[in-house]
């Protein structure tokens, strides 16, 4: 038997976007164990609820992270507003669900580059986010922030996305349609990307649902459970399927991922196409009391806002799971026994989203 | 299976032109909606303070004493209440993106000479009509005292007048 050794991976490393820091236990090159440990971008933004007037932490809910931000306004939002009984009107969730696929897409679009940069492929990396840019001009010319919207508000929106706008995010959505083939294609057929993502990090489905898994993860794995079919915002009026994988490795994962980004411009043409007019803000009268659990699919997974309001301007307790959290523990079952070179790559399969996991 | 799959757009990333645009040269057109930094038009400005009140980093000072309105614009994070909320619309967003600097520094901007103006004869005016009014209540008040002693004394003796007969 060789003797082990321990490698630190992380809190800085080239493939990680944020912060996580992996102790592996490696046996020449395979890795026995990997104890993970968080806690660098901890900001506490929870214990905010208290200080905040519950309207101005919507900004602080959008702004757990860039990426699903406007993820965790919503849930933030639908909390609050189940708490009060505020029925959003229609056009507002119509508005609610294009934004948030649009969000999706920039999600998975950036998960792709990163992706490709995680197994050497520059080209691919530079290519999806360029793609990736389109998405955000258009979220950028619809609520005046790249990454951060702050559009959402409780009640429904504060500014209204005019239908014009809308239709002319359509030859825009065909054009990234187009040039994502392209990419797509590459990742899902090109056997140098293949030798890279096939076989790698295999949990059955049977797996995963123990470890508690969410989002494309889980569904990279056969799994079919997606929570926009509970049917919140307009989901409900719109058709969609449910993408999964029964290869339920890195390749099925990212299966998964570039095809909802295709589900997701099938969510935004049929969105614009049905929106009804009206207007996108109830008006918000008294103080939230009740609590509230709110269940939404984030582009990472599924998210679970809980909202605890006591009859004044400040909430009580609120409390995030976020996606990250969930996954995890399959990170650290995935890189049981794997080769050290195959690190980058599980450590990337579950989109890891650090700033969300710690708040 | 092939390897070669991605050449031709490797191909045609080569030979066309780079999707960033040149930078200094170039400047970027932001969309209309573009939030970059909040601009005060102090020709308008009352010094409500709504804005204060409703920033939600506290990066607005209203200073109702000095007439200044400053803004902290590294603690600013572009949320558009203040402007939403502004009753005289003298708040606007800009598109440009706020200036990068060494210091956490303090804008401040003082009110402009004719909207003092205007604001000190709006007090002025304010003060007048709040003091009419107030004489005119303690007129109403005091004969409405009077005209209740009248009644007072008028009762008296009709009470007493009325009173054997119960």
């Amino acid at each position: 038997m060789s003797s082990r050794s321990v490698i630190p991976f992380g809190p800085q490393h080239p493939v990680l976007p944020e912060p996580i820091h992996l102790d592996l236990v490696l046996e020449d090159e395979k890795v026995v164990e990997a104890v993970p440990s968080i806690g660098f971008v901890h900001r506490g933004l929870e214990s905010l609820v208290t200080k905040k007037d519950f309207k101005e932490m919507v900004y602080v809910a959008e702004r757990i992270c860039g990426i699903c931000s406007f993820g965790h306004g919503f849930g933030y939002c639908d909390a609050v507003e189940h708490i009060m009984d505020i029925q959003v009107t229609e056009r507002a969730n119509y508005l609610r669900t294009i934004l948030f696929e649009l969000s999706r897409m920039h999600s998975h679009i950036l998960w792709l580059g990163l992706m490709a940069d995680a197994f050497g492929f520059e080209n691919l990396f530079m290519d999806t986010w360029r793609i990736r840019e389109k998405v955000l001009d258009m979220l950028e010319a619809a609520t005046g922030g790249r990454v951060i919207f702050s559009i959402l508000d409780v009640g429904g929106l504060r500014k209204d996305i005019p239908d014009d706008m809308l239709k002319g995010f359509l030859p825009v959505l065909k054009d990234i349609e187009k040039e994502l083939a392209v990419d797509i294609r590459t990742f899902l057929n090109d056997g140098a990307v293949k030798s890279r993502l096939c076989g790698v990090g295999v949990l059955s489905a049977e797996e995963v649902e123990n470890l508690g898994c969410c989002g494309p993860f889980l569904r990279g794995s056969g799994v079919k459970r997606d929570s926009r079919k509970l049917g919140y915002a307009a989901y409900d009026d719109i058709d969609f399927d449910i993408v999964t994988s029964t290869d339920c490795d890195t390749y099925g994962r990212t299966y998964v991922r570039a095809n909802e980004i295709l589900q997701s411009i099938r969510i935004i043409r049929q969105a614009v196409e049905k929106i009804p007019a009206g207007e996108v803000m109830v008006p918000v009268k008294g103080f939230p009391n009740g609590e509230h659990m709110t269940r939404l699919e984030q582009p990472r997974g599924e998210a679970c806002y809980y909202v605890k309001a006591n009859g004044t301007k400040f909430l009580e307790r609120m409390r995030v799971r976020t996606p990250t959290f969930a996954n995890i523990p399959a990170l650290t079952q995935t890189l049981q026994g794997c080769e050290l070179a195959d690190v980058p790559i599980l450590v990337v399969a579950i989109d890891p989203c650090i700033s969300c996991t710690e708040r | 299976m092939s390897t070669v799959n991605y050449v031709g757009q490797a191909l045609k990333n080569l030979f066309s032109k780079p999707a960033t645009c040149k930078y200094p040269f170039e400047p970027r057109e932001f969309p209309e909606r573009t939030r970059g930094h909040v601009e005060n038009d102090m020709d308008k400005c009352v010094l409500c303070g709504l804005c204060q009140m409703r920033c939600p980093t506290g990066a607005i000072t209203v200073d109702k004493k000095e007439q200044t309105w400053a803004i902290r614009p590294f603690s600013c994070i572009q949320c558009r209440s203040c402007v939403d909320n502004c009753p005289k619309k003298c708040l606007s967003m800009d598109r440009q993106y706020q200036e990068p600097g060494e210091r956490k520094i303090e804008k401040k901007f003082d009110l402009s000479d004719s909207q003092k103006e205007a604001l000190a004869a709006q007090a002025k005016a304010a003060a007048e009509k709040a003091a009419a009014a107030k004489a005119a209540m303690e007129a109403k008040k005091k004969a409405e005292e009077e005209a209740a002693a009248k009644a007072a004394e008028a009762g008296d003796t009709a009470g007493a007048a009325e009173a054997p007969k119960e």
